[in-house]
């Protein structure tokens, strides 16, 4: 289904799903992100790093209509890339999303939250794990699956006296559920509540739970942060078969470099809400403005700062 | 023992009927954080509209049938309650959402005046009356001339609010309504960021709860055969305790609060002062809130971090 993206095919150019332009997310006298661009190419592993503070949570926030930007334009295309003529009559006309044959384009900037993830189809897991902990674990991942199981009862009580058609979309999510909590492991705790598993699991549920609303584009937020490493390795390769076997596009915030380097095809940088690289692994890494801002300076500059510091404090007392 | 158990029946039926209001206060509380002060006037409010209806069946249509008229009594009033519910909800709490936490919660105990005031100018400030109906009693133990009896009306009550409950229960446990509902209730934004409708499934809940509570009207009007503009304000306000008692936000605490009001109610009645059976039942909602503020069945209140 993916196209297995061979190294220097660059995507994000040549297939973008998602294209973020101009995006400002202001917080009173706050800008958290400033003026930044970029593009999430169709069946990439995109990765968004930058130290703390540098708005990715903002951004992430913006992409799944947690919050409404202040200013800019979130253009998904489904099925195929979306021309920049075809997202400008998007915007133009004033609608929320726009299809064209078999393609659409949606502007995620004006859908409400809900629609972002029914129609538009992105999915997203956050930071801090945000299971239905009062749920059974099965339970979160039929939640996830609500749309499409209204539309099997036609958005009515119909549901409720078990019509054929309802009957079907209840087997077909329950399957749909089953299937996921198998690929992440955790099948036999399918009638527990999703509070009481431990860490590890509740992570993998959360991207199961995503999984289930099927999405096209699956943002994680920090999906390894808390792992140990064999259950990172076990999150390199869970993320791999979703790109390979769904050709669901993931876009990931992500602290561990290990996990970046591994699995990512395209890396953006952000620092102070503005965007300071953009490539494959290999040119972000090596991009010295990302070993400034990121890694931190070389240590020759932190003992001369160090030692001006210094200076200061003892001039400041000597006054 | 006979006192005691004739007591018993009359507080398993008051109980009932507080119960069935209970459950529209702890879900919209569970759902969207707000104490629904116009609750009690809602299920006033359909009291009345079951009295129009029964009185334009019996009079106007002449059904001499009472069980089919009650029964039409029961799906009319519970549509429009629920409407009225729904109107209420979108007209007077939607828009607040958002707003400091108190803002809904003040406009709850505007529209419990409007509710009133409405009912009290458009039918009169007057006890409304309806003709008697299923006055047959079953006679259960007898001695020294004093009958323990058990109404047919009470047992269609206590019948009918258990058959609800188990539906009610099947709704909220087992389709995707309520799970939705369930998921809302938990973290709106998540269900939202799912797919979920927030602002239906809180809709959703106004109208469940609503028709919850028109059936309580119905069956309030049954019992005592009167009703009165102010009549939403007393059984109101014991409804919330019960659900504050069950524990608020508890579905199950809902109904044991109402039942245990009812039942405390009732032996207060008969073995202490008939004048003091409020001040009892409040008196409950302080020691509820002083010495066991999550309630009986309630989870303990957990910060989110």
């Amino acid at each position: 289904m993916a196209s297995s993206p061979a190294s220097g095919s660059r995507l994000w150019e040549t297939d973008p799903i998602l294209t973020v332009e101009h995006l400002f997310m202001r917080f009173g006298g706050l800008v958290a992100v400033n003026d930044l661009s970029f593009n999430v190419g169709r069946g990439d592993i995109t990765a968004l790093i930058g130290p703390n503070g540098a708005g990715k949570t903002t951004v992430f926030n913006c992409i799944t209509g947690f919050y409404k930007p202040s200013a800019g334009r979130l253009a998904l295309a489904h099925r195929r890339a979306a021309t920049p003529a075809e997202i400008d009559a998007a915007t133009a006309i004033g609608e929320r999303s726009l299809a064209t044959g078999d393609a659409a384009v949606y502007l995620l900037e004006r859908l409400p939250d809900y629609r972002v993830s029914g129609e538009a189809k992105v999915a997203r897991t956050f930071q801090n794990i945000r299971l239905f902990t009062g749920m059974t674990v099965l339970e979160n991942l039929m939640v996830a699956q609500h749309n499409a199981l209204m539309r099997a009862s036609g958005y009515s009580l119909r549901g409720l006296f078990g019509l054929p058609s309802w009957g079907r979309a209840a087997r077909a999510a329950t399957e749909k559920a089953t299937f996921w909590l198998d690929k992440v492991g955790l099948l036999e705790r399918a009638d527990d509540p999703a509070g009481d598993l431990p860490y590890g699991a509740q992570r993998r549920l959360e991207i199961a739970r995503a999984m289930c609303s099927d999405p096209i584009l699956l943002c994680l937020d920090e999906p390894a942060a808390g792992l140990n490493p064999r259950e990172s390795l076990e999150l390199n390769t869970l993320l791999r078969s979703i790109r390979a076997d769904h050709g669901t596009s993931i876009l990931l915030i992500e602290h561990d470099m290990s996990v970046v380097m591994e699995i990512s095809d395209h890396v953006v940088v952000l620092d102070y809400g503005t965007k300071i690289s953009d490539g494959t692994p290999e040119a972000v890494k090596s991009d010295p403005r990302v070993i400034a801002a990121y890694l931190g300076v070389d240590e020759d500059a932190v003992e001369e700062a160090g030692a001006e510091i210094e200076e200061i404090v003892q001039t400041g007392a000597a006054s | 023992m006979d006192i005691f158990v004739q007591q018993l029946i009359n507080g398993l039926t008051l109980g009932s009927i507080y119960g069935l209001i209970a459950i529209g206060y702890t879900m919209v509380f569970g759902i969207i954080g707000m104490v629904n002060f116009a609750h009690g006037d809602v299920f006033m409010v359909s009291a009345f509209i079951a009295l129009i209806c029964f009185l334009l069946l019996t009079t106007v249509l002449g059904i001499t049938s009472i069980f089919l008229a009650l029964a039409i009594v029961l799906v009319v009033a519970m549509f429009f309650t629920a409407l009225t519910n729904w109107a209420i909800e979108r007209v007077a709490y939607r828009p607040l959402r958002g707003s400091f936490r108190l803002a809904p919660m003040i406009s709850a105990i505007g529209m419990s005046i409007l509710l009133a005031n409405f009912v009290q100018v458009s039918q009169g400030p007057r006890n409304k009356p309806v003709p008697p109906m299923i006055g047959d009693v079953i006679v259960l133990m007898e001695r020294d001339g004093y009958q323990v009896t058990l109404a047919w009306k009470q047992v269609i009550i206590m019948v009918l609010t258990a058959a609800l409950l188990g539906g009610f229960w099947y709704l909220v446990q087992k389709t995707s309504l309520g799970r939705a509902q369930r998921a809302c209730e938990q973290d709106r934004k998540m269900a939202a960021l799912l797919g979920i409708n927030v602002d239906h499934t809180i809709s959703l809940t106004f109208v469940i709860g609503a028709a919850l509570a028109a059936v309580a009207g119905v069956m309030y009007l049954m019992y005592y055969g009167v009703v009165n503009f102010a009549d939403g304000f007393v059984p109101g306000v014991k409804a919330f305790t019960a659900a504050v008692l069950g524990g608020i936000g508890s579905l199950p605490g809902a109904v044991l609060g109402g039942l245990l009001i009812g039942l405390i109610e009732t032996f207060w009645s008969a073995y202490f002062s008939i004048e003091y059976k409020d001040v009892a039942a409040f008196s409950i909602l302080a020691v509820t809130l002083i010495f066991l503020p999550q309630g009986l069945l309630g989870r303990p209140e957990v910060e989110k971090v």
